[in-house]
């Protein structure tokens, strides 16, 4: 007990005395879930909003597919990147493996599917609501399009939240493809598995301070906007 | 028009949906300039009616003639429960007026005549969907009104609405007909039958079973049916 305390204080100190190496996996960290998050949401979203509209031939078996993905143990996903980034790898030649994007690829892979599933929701939800009313002004598909993803724009905001929360909590496929390399690769998650296998407890619980606060303060600002646009909107 | 050839015409309309026949045969022809209150038990067809004759539902069978020679004519519908975007009362008009196609310079000007002709002058800024029902009504109201349709349908515009708010929206529904939009309208309301009808159709089982000018349907209705409705006896289904 004592020794848990004690690392707590000093994971403290390390917080707030600014520690080089601790800043800069936290900068790294944000920097790259960030990247993942706006590349996995500019695929996820357009595939979301069109699964949710259109109806075309393997509609449904896409939206298996898609919440399968959900479900993938990370790690897996890892792999397979692994596979196809690694030196023997269809994809080797672009020298991507442990780097900084080879993380966010991987990332952006797991962003996609949750963004895409989240979208699907709110715009299918909000297309039930306006269809019959867009059908009788004679709105056609593509406004339609338009309309339901402006009408909707906070929500899906929240959805971009919430792909960049499952960017910065991941750790399997990202120690897989960046291989956690000290001062290139080594994001939060994957130095707190380090260092607690390590028995560096201080940094890994200053990290984990760190992480648990930006997961906080993201859904505090995904929830913040929900009732804003709710008072403001409807 | 002024041959008074019918504006619209329906010949055994019949519209299956999910297996049931909600329009059964139905045949109706409405004269221009006339209100036209449509009633009927629940789940008599009424809806199912004005959607089609709207183009919401494609007919199973039968045919809806336009004008008797085809056109479509320019048309609106305001649904029980309005639907609005989340932008102001203004900019729903506005959005409405754009997919119509009219041209961008005189639809804010349009927008806030008809906002000002339903009496929502002073909320057109405000976001729509936080306004009361009455006045998401009201503005719906406005948004077909903006449209100049040719043929208005309502279906159950009130049926949500407090008495005062219903109270509203019948006086621009009785101004929007006196403009000389052609209405079609679905009321459970018998009071409000009476003060906007000029002609009842009433529906059965799918069928237009009688078309009667209103005073004449509510002291001799024709038929059996409407004579239960009217005293209140059909069962609800
Ligand atoms: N989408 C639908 N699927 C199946 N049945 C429907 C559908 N819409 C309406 N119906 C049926 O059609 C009949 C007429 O419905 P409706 O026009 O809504 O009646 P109302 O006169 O009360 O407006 C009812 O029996 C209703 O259950
Ligand atoms: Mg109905």
């Amino acid at each position: 007990m004592f020794e848990i305390l004690s690392s707590f204080e000093i994971a403290l100190g390390l917080i707030t005395h600014a520690d080089a190496e601790l800043w800069g996996i936290v900068w790294l960290s944000i920097e790259l879930s960030v990247v993942a998050a706006v590349i996995g949401g500019a695929m996820g979203l357009p595939l979301g909003a069109i699964v949710g509209i259109a109806r075309f031939p393997g509609r449904r078996a896409l939206i298996v597919v898609l919440n399968a993905m959900l479900g993938l143990p990370s790690v897996v996903v890892g792999l397979v990147f692994y596979l196809l980034l690694s030196r023997a790898g269809p994809l080797g030649e672009w020298g991507l493996l442990f780097t900084p994007k080879a993380i966010v690829i991987a990332q952006a892979a797991l962003v996609v599917p949750i963004v895409a599933a989240l979208t699907r929701q709110v715009i299918e939800d909000a297309w039930a609501e306006y269809a019959e009313q867009m059908r009788s002004l004679g709105v056609g598909t593509a406004r339609a399009v338009r309309t339901l993803l402006w009408d909707t724009r906070f929500t899906l905001f929240t959805v971009g939240l919430a792909g960049f929360g499952r960017a910065a909590s991941e750790v399997g496929a990202v120690m897989v493809v960046g291989g956690n390399i000290d001062g290139v690769t080594r994001v939060m998650t994957t130095a707190i598995a380090l260092e607690t296998s390590k028995g560096d407890l201080p940094l890994a619980l200053g990290l984990g301070v760190i992480l648990i606060g930006i997961v906080l303060a993201v859904n505090a600002a995904a929830y913040g906007i929900r009732e804003w646009s709710a008072r403001r909107h409807g | 028009m002024a041959d008074g050839a019918p504006l619209l015409e329906a010949r055994g309309l019949t519209v299956v949906l999910g297996g049931v026949r909600a329009l059964d045969g139905l045949d109706l022809a409405l004269a221009p300039g006339l209100r036209t209150i449509v009633l009927g038990a629940n789940g008599a067809g009424k809806s199912v009616l004005l959607r089609t004759l709207h183009g919401l539902v494609a007919p199973t069978a039968g045919e809806i003639r336009w004008h008797g020679n085809g056109r479509r004519a320019r048309q609106a519908m305001v649904f029980q429960r309005p639907v609005m975007l989340r932008r102001s009362a203004l900019a729903n008009v506005e959005y409405a007026l754009a997919v119509a196609g009219v041209p961008r310079p005189v639809r804010e000007s349009r927008a806030r005549d008809a906002l000002g002709r339903v009496g929502l002058s002073a909320v057109a800024g405000r976001s729509a969907r936080v306004l009361s029902g009455g006045e998401q009504q009201r503005l719906a109201l406005a948004r077909a009104w903006a449209l100049e349709p040719e043929i208005l349908f309502l279906d159950e515009p009130t049926a949500s609405l407090d008495p005062g708010a219903a109270a509203e929206v019948e006086r621009v529904v009785a101004a929007i007909a006196a403009a000389g939009t052609r209405i079609v309208m679905t009321t459970h309301n018998l009071g409000q039958a009476r003060r906007l009808a000029d002609e009842i159709v009433f529906l059965h089982a799918g069928r237009a079973t009688e078309q009667t000018a209103a005073d004449r349907f509510f002291e001799h209705p024709l038929s059996p049916e409407a004579e239960q409705y009217l005293k209140g006896e059909l069962p609800w289904k």
